[in-house]
């Protein structure tokens, strides 16, 4: 019997080897590639920052965690809230989740309009939403740029047809970065909100109709709870990229209005303040984690509300 | 005098689907019916006959291209399906899988804004009506398939609605279960006391449950009767062949008055038969007899002759297939005992004889 045991416990460790053998490829990546650079990061913002760029190694300070949101008088050293980077970062935050909730409304619609298409006529779509990917992200964003500057295809056609006498300040706006982040992040919208739909059974929507659900019933009551995993992923894909946004708030936001990735990028550049870009960088990532957590939790909660 | 109500009436209905292309397909073609309150009516024929069309039309999925359909004397056409007072039992069910029996079964009532308390009350009556009780906190898709067919029952009774719409629901069960829901239906229709319309290609569920059914084909009603006079006096081809097994017979009407009919077949033999009430018989028609109202007898007594060709043994009964003199099959279903009462041999010379009052004419 004791015997047995111990084969069996035997064959358990073997079973437990084997899987760590062969996950060990890509532990191994993410160990060198993300979880070792992300401790490097978290140890240079605890350091104190070298005169032209980089650090001073092995002398450590607090000083850069310090200067994420707070600020000392260089005259009379009192501390202050830092304006700038409040605003930066409460922008970042705003513009995301906008973009997401925009990507939401403009990309349901049209992923539930594909996958109510005939079958042969879903891929032609579904192939018609990822052609923006076929360009480069900076190309993508000056081609906003193109639609939205004064001198653009909206503002000259506005002014052509006499709806407005001067052109609308659009260029270097939170709406023309928005814009931009709207335009890029759809298609991660649409497609797993796609790939949900897709499995929905659309015999479900007359059933809610045959049991006296208006449209917007059968929308809230039906639809949105059976393609909620879509909503969920779609939402994360874009919040995500948007609020470490670098390209669209650089061309778009015109180097006037920053958000965080602008923030930290030049710490790394101009700023020549590597402990700060690092805490920077380690806030961002910290807002995106509790940003998630507050998302899935309450989806899930919902979820059982719903039952 | 009391004039029993229609609860649907269906004017002259005609449903056109646009197909591939430049044709349209269609579906219903100028069909009119009544059907009347508290009845359970069948529309029955084989796929794409328009009977699921039909259907949709009085659920308000799809609209008519003409015609009209009446609910209880009103014209329907103006409301969307969430405003008919009608609700449907479908194929596969279509149960809300996010939601538990009991949220499933009360759905319809909470949409319709009825108090918690009201719906809480009306979806314990509702799981007791179809017996589960005990499953009501379960999610849909850990039932089976015989459980998800009582909720689906349940969630459409719920609202009370004036006529229930059943579109094959009894299809995806296994043979032993249908015939147990065969019955459950029935006693749920006398119970609830609600107009049930149900569609199905099985003949047999169709002459079990219904009080009338109305057989389809090619987007028409063929014939509409009670299961005893579509069985018994198919008026034609189509219905004779599509519910049970027919013998076909050809001859020639030498005399006919008042649905009866004396008819001389292609062997010389003369045979009476009923015709369908409103049809003047004349010339070369074609009569049906079904297989268990013949009877194999000697050579001598029988009104067809011929060669017994084959013995079909189905535990219940045995069939008899002979080849009769002047051309053309003829099969006898007779009844087994188990004393085994003595049959012909294959390849004997028999005789069949006719009951009185088996024989049909056909319209075509």
């Amino acid at each position: 019997m004791a015997l047995a045991q111990q084969a069996e416990l035997n064959a358990q460790r073997a079973d437990i080897r084997s899987r760590w053998l062969l996950s060990a490829p890509a532990l191994i990546i993410i160990f060198f590639a993300a979880i070792g650079p992300l401790f490097v990061v978290l140890l240079y913002s605890f350091m104190v920052k070298g005169d032209y760029g980089d650090v001073k190694f092995w002398q450590f300070t607090t000083d850069a965690w310090f200067k994420v949101i707070l600020e000392r008088d260089i005259f009379d050293d009192s501390i202050t809230i830092a304006d700038a980077h409040v605003s930066i970062l409460w922008r970042s935050v705003k513009l995301s989740f906008a973009t997401t909730v925009l990507c939401l409304v403009f990309g349901f619609p049209t992923a539930y309009f594909i996958s109510t298409r005939p079958e042969r006529w879903r891929d032609v779509w579904l192939f018609l939403v990822t052609i923006p990917f076929w360009t480069n992200l900076l190309i993508r964003t000056f081609a906003v740029q193109e639609l939205i500057r004064n001198e653009g295809v909206v503002n000259s056609f506005l002014t052509g047809v006499g709806l407005i006498d001067a052109p609308i300040q659009m260029m270097f706006t939170d709406f023309a970065i928005m814009a931009g982040m709207v335009y890029v992040y759809l298609p991660l919208m649409v497609l797993p909100l796609y790939a949900s739909m897709e499995k929905f059974d659309f015999r479900l929507v007359e059933a809610g109709y045959d049991l006296y659900a208006g449209r917007f019933q059968v929308l809230r009551r039906v639809i949105v709870p059976l393609v909620k995993p879509g909503i969920i992923a779609g939402s994360i894909l874009v919040f995500i990229p948007a609020l470490g946004a670098y390209v669209a708030p650089r061309l778009l936001g015109g180097g006037k209005t920053l958000m965080l990735g602008n923030l930290i990028d030049l710490q790394f550049g101009q700023g020549r303040d590597w402990p700060l870009g690092a805490a920077l960088s380690i806030t961002l990532m910290a807002i995106v984690m509790v940003a998630l957590l507050v998302y899935v939790r309450s989806a899930a909660s919902s979820e059982v509300r719903h039952g | 005098m009391a004039v029993s109500q229609s609860a649907i009436e269906a004017k002259r209905v005609t449903k056109e689907f646009r197909g591939a292309g430049q044709d349209t397909v269609r579906a219903l073609d100028d069909v009119s019916v009544t059907i009347g309150e508290n009845e359970f009516f069948t529309l029955l024929g084989p796929s794409g006959c328009g009977k699921t069309t039909l259907l949709r039309l009085i659920a308000g999925f799809d609209f008519p291209t003409e015609g009209e359909i009446l609910l209880y004397g009103q014209d329907i056409a103006p409301l969307p399906p969430f405003k008919r007072p009608v609700n449907t039992v479908f194929q596969n069910y279509a149960l809300f899988p996010h939601m538990t029996v009991a949220q499933n079964i009360g759905f319809g009532l909470e949409m319709l804004g009825k108090p918690k308390a009201q719906i809480e009350a009306r979806v314990a009556e509702m799981l007791k009506l179809v017996r589960m009780e005990e499953l009501a906190k379960r999610k849909t898709s850990q039932i089976s398939g015989g459980q998800q067919q009582r909720v689906a029952l349940a969630r459409a009774l719920a609202p009370q609605p004036k006529v229930l719409l059943l579109d094959e629901p009894l299809s995806a069960l296994d043979y032993k279960l249908r015939k147990d829901m065969q019955i459950e239906l029935k006693r749920l229709q006398l119970e609830t006391g609600i107009t049930f319309i149900f569609v199905t290609h099985d003949q047999e569920e169709a002459l079990t449950m219904s009080d009338r059914i109305a057989v389809m084909s090619k987007g028409k009603i063929r014939q509409i009767g009670s299961p005893h006079e579509i069985y018994d006096h198919p008026s034609e081809r189509f219905v004779a062949n599509f519910i049970g097994e027919t013998n076909f017979l050809e001859g020639e009407v030498k005399k006919s008055a008042k649905g009866q009919a004396t008819v001389k077949l292609g062997s010389g033999v003369v045979i009476d038969a009923s015709t369908p009430a409103d049809m003047d018989a004349k010339g070369k028609v074609t009569i049906v007899v079904r297989p268990e109202h013949a009877q194999l007898t000697g050579e001598k007594n029988g009104v067809l002759k011929g060669v017994l060709e084959n013995i079909v043994y189905f535990g219940t009964d045995t069939h008899f297939h002979v080849q009769l003199d002047g051309g053309g099959e003829f099969t006898v279903r007779q009844q087994n005992s188990r004393s085994g009462a003595k049959v012909p041999e294959q390849g004997a010379r028999v005789g069949i004889a006719v009951s009185d009052d088996a024989a049909q004419v056909l319209r075509d």
